[in-house]
């Protein structure tokens, strides 16, 4: 949770220029429109966006430039030239060369622009409008014929193109082609018919389509979900931070009386630069969808009924107390909840029993999350390094944001990219990534490594015995450092809050006396259990076998546990802490609604260890935290955790600090798999859109999801007989799906975790499958 | 488009070049070559060639006039209408054209034999009115020359090109020699038109070369 | 009075002198040879020193651009000759590769081995596909002789030279959206800098060259320098071809010493055509603003037509006589450019569309006389305000007709339509539109 000053004392040589008349010095490099933008002159601009190269197309930010007494002949544009020194610039401000050079483009630009202002979602926040306010002239000269297109036309499902509003100034395509490299909107045709477009087979579903709208100088681009649904001078915006995954993204959210109608993605140059993924733009439904917990639920006669908040508390006191009892809190909690969570199960319940890993987890892991707690990797690394090595983990799928970066660094200075992965995938192949197949600690040893070289490991390292201490040997010989990537937003803040059996708040072990007493002293609490908690699946185990009497559920989805849940839960009491109803509500005895991310305060910690604070979106008073709502049921058990809330539990864990004591000791490996039977081994990942919970209600956004296809080697179709679609049969269930010939190893069948035709729990919980031809 | 020796060509042009998305273009031609036009089948099959995404390709062939969206005729029949030729009567020529076979501009004749297009300067000025048929030269028309021509060309009687090959090859044969394919016919026709030739004869009559 | 001077079209009456028999038969690779002998620093001093300049409009020193190309920078080098002649008038390049392709052959071999490329690529339209034919049949015949491939004339240069077709793209001429269609892409201009010399095909450094100059090399070699600088004018060296075409009695090539006079060449070329006199033309293409008789003196090189307010360009002598509506003739090249315009920028993309509505109101007669104000107004927020020439040169004849015939303007709003016959400028009698 520490932050590293990323600035690096490097000695920037400055250029000293002349605009307007005010002297200014800039780093050299810097272009005179960025120049101009530290005095605080604006040049009316379209094409340039200052995260893509320059391009220099649409002539708006024309200024007159002239360097050591020597003047340009014609104006130039200012978002294409670098700064000299003993450049004089002069802008629309004192120029009137520059001044009806950018009138001329700016009438030029409009000819063929629609005067549909009043119904274009842009408008009120449109830089043509703004700028043709201000540059413009008051009476169109063109009396001539409009150039018309039929409009808009879909393309992909969320997006939608405007032809005859665009004024071609090529950031979405250049942002496609640099950015995200996903070339699928191009300029198609020449001169006055060059026309924005896809190939019509092959609509543009990229991860990152949402970007393209948001850098959309004209209301050419919109989405489906926002289009003519409010007026931005009706909007209410917050800064805010994505929940959907540890990249950590800034964003912004948009509210109308309530309601939130939108997110952009926010600035961070550290974190997201300006870009976000379109999961974190466009999946924000379900925190307002129909079957949203309003009041507290009590179990009654086997059917749950809203009751009140004293009568829940209670009832949940009396099934928690002197009770053997044990926390299970998924991944999206913020540090704070999280926080909040393991204080209740270790000062109220007096217990290590809890675990933040709804999903493939190991003791392996949790000792080697031991030695990442209170680390930090950044993106500063990621920039710095020059390569990057990929461990159980698809940036695209599973990061999205890490991925742009890496790409970029890719791009911009030969970033070398290798993959322990079964196969080249889509996101491998922008990263020009060396793809290393085969068992994965084998080829984690033969890695070229440095101490410029950064390993991301992902939390499906869990599901190999091992590789997670080579991950860590090889970082140790070697001096890499070491990123830890979990899908989830709040694994990190988890880690580091403590809600893990072995480890106590900012890495502290659990095994080490003094680490616990200096919580003990911290707490004002006499002692704190001493035995190593159990991990999710021994807890399961132990409330299915009866050992283990109640359970606290928090935002987890049972088939997202590694082992089946429903006959634990259906045994257990179960205190649940949800926003909806969900698979765990449905076994509950208790219920208590919790609020949305929108609706409270709190903090993300992002994969690098990067504290993501926001604030209350919507203000409703109805809505508690579930740090707020443990704090009341600890008061009600008369054990209080010593805070009311998110900002007072986050203030102390901030006070507890970093553990500088010893470490957890150094992870082993687990046993190997014992999964037997079947042709052939399932291996599998989620896809970034696909059935996940927190994108439901989002068809607009589902349509742009990758397909589900089965991959699979030459050789094991040849084998199978399998040609166009194979039949995947585990212990549970069957999945059909359509197959891609892969480049992979043969015996291997991969298929997407949790998309649409494809969810992996169907079949069971074993590895081992039998595949064959698909009728 | 499955065709093997297609593919085969499609390998030898890519492998001229030192980067393989140069061959873009002569593969296009190719696909014209094969199918008459730049087919969409022909677009996904060049992308998958070059590994590059569809939309890549598209945004390439609709950027350059030669490569068609729907079938041409046998023939394809340009006239020139930029200035010079216009002027000097290839308005005159293209509208007796359309007149003559019932079509548009960017239209084809009933029976896939003609297509017609006024085309922009095709650099042989000095050779005014000209009519280019699949990018062969046909010099120095008149309306009723080239009524004569489009007539030619629809009973399968095609005329010898002026400056050009011996006969007049059809639409796919020359797409495939703007693909970079060979048809051996380099040494067929005149080295020289006579305007090529004007300021060289003037000399020589006046002793200055 | 300057005499004609066929030195590339000396041979084209022979009728096999696009061969590499009619071609090493006339001296043909000999100047490869002494060029070959030198080192090729000294090849681009000697053609530095030559004076030769660029034939493809900018009049750039061919040497002088050989010589940016950085030496021993690790990185391939490459040429690349611009053979997409598109610049309506123009018609020289096409014939000369049709009568001789092996002298621009044998001119990118030295240009080559000059500037350390082992590999060279002909940007050819696509337009013309017999002369693509022999253009791919000579390159084949000197890879046959040894010119080309590995270890050129056992000197151990190693060359190849690959035709690339173009597929019908006016902007293509322009020697940076050149490079970015021969890498595969749309053919639209890059920023500059970096310019090709340090970041040309490929990111690599470039010279592109015109056909034209890379095939007046040869004979620097096997001539000599102290010839060709005894040629031409004193900063406009050397021989060139000019394409006379239009209301001509003999139109076709004319090679001479530059400097030479429209006036020399109408007068031993048959003038006009009988019974006709010139209105206006062009001194070189469409994007050269034009001329009118007043001008029929002006020196035909770089610095004379540039003092006369145009530019020597392309020399492509487009004749109009006094039977040709001046509104129509600029309205047809206006279209060109908006049909050409690549569409990457916002003056020459939406300036060309509205022109075009523009003119054709004006040659309809249906125009207003302020329609010119704005014409011009519309020009000067095109003009130096667009990515490349192309938007520049769409401005030229509008701004050029305007300053001569303004009148001829104002007559059509006046007679509510134009007021020519076009049938009386066609070369034919009874063509009716």
């Amino acid at each position: 949770m520490t932050l590293t000053n990323n600035e690096v004392a490097t000695s920037v040589e400055m250029i000293t220029l002349t605009i307007d008349g005010f002297e200014v010095a800039v780093p050299k490099g810097t272009l005179i429109i960025r120049a101009a933008e530290m005095l605080g002159i604006q040049v009316p601009r379209f094409c340039d966006h200052p995260l893509l190269d320059p391009v220099g197309a649409c002539r708006q930010c024309l200024v007159d430039v002239e360097i050591n007494g020597r003047a340009f002949p014609k104006p130039q544009a200012s978002c294409t030239m670098p700064v000299e020194n003993g450049m004089v610039v002069k802008t629309q401000l004192t120029s009137p060369v520059a001044a009806k050079a950018q009138q001329g483009v700016m009438e030029l630009l409009l000819i063929n622009h629609p005067l549909d202002c009043p119904v274009c979602d842009k408008g009120g926040e449109c830089p043509l409008q703004n700028q043709a306010m201000s540059t413009g002239r008051g009476e169109s000269r063109f009396t001539g014929v409009k150039r018309t297109f039929p409009k808009p036309i879909n393309i992909s499902s969320q997006v939608l193109l405007d032809r005859e509003r665009c004024v071609l100034c090529a950031r979405c395509t250049r942002f496609s082609d640099q950015i995200s490299g996903d070339p699928f909107i191009t300029l198609n045709e020449r001169g006055a018919l060059q026309q924005v477009g896809i190939y019509e087979k092959e609509p543009f579903e990229s991860y990152f389509s949402g970007n393209t709208i948001q850098i959309c100088p004209v209301g050419a681009l919109t989405g489906a979900a926002y289009r003519f649904r409010s007026r931005p001078f009706d909007l209410v915006s917050t800064p805010s931070v994505c929940e959907h995954c540890a990249s950590g993204c800034a964003l912004r959210t948009d509210v109308r009386r309530g309601v939130v109608l939108r997110r952009l993605a926010g600035d961070d140059a550290e974190v997201n630069e300006e870009w976000n993924c379109d999961k974190g733009r466009w999946a924000f439904q379900y925190a307002t969808s129909k079957n949203r917990l309003t009041t507290p639920l009590v179990r009654v006669d086997g059917r749950l009924v809203p009751t009140s908040w004293p009568d829940a508390l209670a009832t949940a006191a009396a099934m928690l107390e002197g009770k053997r009892s044990a926390v299970l809190t998924g991944g999206r909690l913020t540090v704070e909840d999280a926080y909040a969570y393991q204080k209740f199960a270790r000062t109220v319940l007096g217990t290590n029993d809890i675990d933040f890993r709804a999903r493939s987890a190991s003791e392996e892991e949790r000792a080697f999350l031991g030695q990442i707690a209170g680390t930090s990797t950044s993106n500063a690394d990621i920039d710095a390094a020059g390569h990057v090595v990929l461990v159980a983990f698809e940036p695209e799928e599973e990061s999205p944001i890490v991925f742009l970066r890496l790409r970029r660094n890719v791009l911009s200075h030969n970033l070398t990219v290798s993959t322990v992965a079964p196969f080249r995938s889509a996101g491998s192949k922008k990263l020009n990534a060396t793809v290393i197949k085969g068992d994965e600690i084998a080829a984690l040893s033969g890695v070229q490594l440095d101490a410029h070289s950064v390993i991301l490991v992902g939390e499906r390292a869990a599901r190999t015995p091992g590789l997670y201490s080579a991950v860590l040997e090889a970082s140790k010989k070697s001096g890499a450092k070491v990123g830890w990537v979990p899908r989830r937003a709040g694994e990190r803040g988890a880690l580091e809050a403590g809600a893990l059996g072995n480890l106590l708040p900012g890495g502290r072990p659990v095994s080490d006396p003094s680490a616990r007493v200096d919580l003990a002293s911290a707490w004002d609490s006499s002692t704190l259990p001493a035995e190593i908690g159990r991990t999710s699946d021994e807890i399961i185990m132990a409330a299915s076998e009866g050992t283990l009497i109640s359970l606290v559920v928090a935002g987890v989805d049972i088939d997202d546990l590694p082992v089946d849940a429903r006959a634990a839960l259906q045994k257990a009491f179960v205190v649940s802490f949800e926003i909806r109803e969900s698979s765990v509500t449905e076994f509950a005895d208790v219920v208590f609604p919790v609020a949305a991310v929108v609706e409270k305060s709190g903090t993300f910690v992002n994969w690098e260890g990067r504290a993501r604070s926001f604030d209350r979106v919507l203000d409703d008073v109805s809505k508690f935290s579930d740090a707020r709502v443990l704090s009341m049921l600890a008061k009600e058990m008369n054990r209080p955790l010593g805070f009311g809330g998110t900002a007072s539990a986050g203030k102390e864990l901030h006070a507890l600090g970093p553990w500088d004591g010893a470490r957890v000791s150094a992870p082993t490996a687990g046993p190997k798999s014992v999964d037997q039977g079947g042709n052939a081994q399932l291996i599998s990942w989620r896809m970034l859109l696909d059935l996940g919970s927190l994108q439901e209600d989002e068809p607009h956004l589902a349509g742009t999801a990758r397909k589900a296809i089965a991959r699979i080697s030459a050789g094991t179709a040849q084998k199978y007989g399998i040609s166009s679609a194979i039949k995947i049969s585990g212990e549970a269930g069957v999945i059909t799906l359509p197959v891609e010939i892969t480049e992979m190893q043969d015996d291997l069948v991969w298929v997407p975790e949790n998309s649409i035709d494809s969810q992996i729990r169907t079949l069971g919980k074993s590895g081992r499958v039998t595949i064959g031809a698909a009728s | 488009m499955k065709d093997e020796a297609l593919l085969a060509h499609m390998d030898s042009i890519i492998a001229r070049y030192p980067k393989s998305r140069s061959a873009i273009m002569p593969l296009l031609h190719l696909v014209q070559a094969s199918e008459g036009f730049v087919t969409p089948e022909g677009v996904e099959l060049v992308a998958k060639k070059l590994d590059l995404a569809t939309a890549e390709v598209a945004a390439v062939a609709t950027f350059y006039s030669q490569y068609k969206r729907r079938p041409v005729g046998d023939y394809h029949v340009g006239v020139c209408t930029n200035t010079l030729c216009a002027v000097m009567g290839g308005d005159a020529i293209f509208a007796g054209l359309k007149d003559h076979l019932g079509i548009g501009n960017d239209e084809r004749t009933s029976d896939g034999k003609v297509s017609l297009e006024h085309i922009e300067c095709n650099a042989a000025c000095d050779y005014a009115p000209v009519i280019m048929v699949n990018w062969e030269f046909f010099d120095n028309q008149t309306v009723e020359s080239a009524k004569e021509l489009v007539d030619q060309l629809r009973s399968g009687n095609p005329p010898a090109p002026t400056r050009g090959p011996n006969t007049l090859p059809t639409w796919k044969e020359n797409s495939a020699v703007l693909a970079g394919i060979s048809d051996g016919r380099a040494h067929e026709g005149v080295q020289a038109g006579p305007a090529t030739l004007a300021g060289l004869e003037i000399a020589h009559e006046r002793g200055e070369s | 009075m300057t005499a004609l001077m066929p030195v590339l079209s000396k041979h084209w009456d022979e009728v096999d002198s696009f061969t590499m028999a009619g071609y090493q038969r006339n001296g043909g690779y000999e100047g490869l040879k002494k060029a070959l002998a030198m080192e090729p620093d000294a090849v681009i001093t000697a053609v530095k020193d030559s004076g030769l300049r660029g034939r493809g409009g900018a009049g750039f020193p061919t040497g002088m651009k050989w010589s940016f190309i950085p030496q021993g920078d690790g990185k391939p080098h490459y040429l690349v000759v611009n053979a997409d002649e598109s610049e309506p008038g123009t018609c020289k390049d096409t014939p000369l590769l049709l009568a001789n392709p092996h002298s621009l052959v044998e001119g990118m071999i030295i240009a080559s081995y000059a500037i350390r490329a082992n590999h060279a690529f002909i940007y050819i339209r696509g337009e013309i596909t017999h002369v693509i034919r022999r253009m791919q049949q000579a390159v084949d015949d000197a890879y046959a002789a040894g010119y080309l491939g590995k270890n050129i004339n056992g000197q151990g240069f190693d060359l190849d030279l690959i035709v690339h077709v173009g597929a019908g793209a006016y902007i293509c001429g322009e020697e940076t959206a050149l490079l970015d269609s021969l890498e595969g892409f749309r053919g639209q201009p890059r920023l500059r800098p970096p310019f090709p010399a340090i970041a040309g095909l490929y990111a690599c450094p470039t010279v592109v060259n015109n056909v034209e100059s890379i095939a007046s090399v040869p004979a620097i070699f096997a001539h000599g320098v102290e010839w060709f600088q005894s040629i031409g004018t004193e900063k406009s060296k050397g021989f060139t071809l000019y394409s006379l075409s239009g209301h001509v009695t003999r139109p076709g090539q004319y090679e001479a010493p530059l400097g030479i006079t429209l006036r020399e060449l109408l007068d031993m070329s048959g003038g006009v055509r009988a019974g006709h006199t010139i209105k206006f033309w062009t001194p070189g293409g469409s994007s050269t603003p034009i001329f009118t008789a007043e001008h029929l003196d002006v020196p035909l090189d770089y610095e004379g037509v540039g003092a006369a307010g145009s530019m020597l360009g392309t020399k492509a002598l487009q004749i109009f006589d006094e039977t040709t509506c001046v509104v129509r003739a600029v309205l047809r090249w206006t279209e060109f450019y908006k049909h050409e315009s690549c569409g990457k920028c916002t003056p020459c993309r939406e300036g060309t569309w509205w022109l075009v509505q523009i003119l054709k109101d004006l040659e309809n007669g249906v125009g207003k006389a302020e329609d010119l104000e704005k014409l011009l107004d519309l020009c000067d927020n095109i003009l130096g305000r667009s990515f490349c020439a192309l938007g520049d040169g769409a401005t030229s004849p509008i701004t050029s007709s305007i300053q001569y015939f303004r009148e001829e303007y104002l007559a059509h709003l006046s007679a509510g339509k134009c007021p020519f016959d076009p049938v009386a400028s066609t070369l034919f009698v009874g063509a009716r539109a």
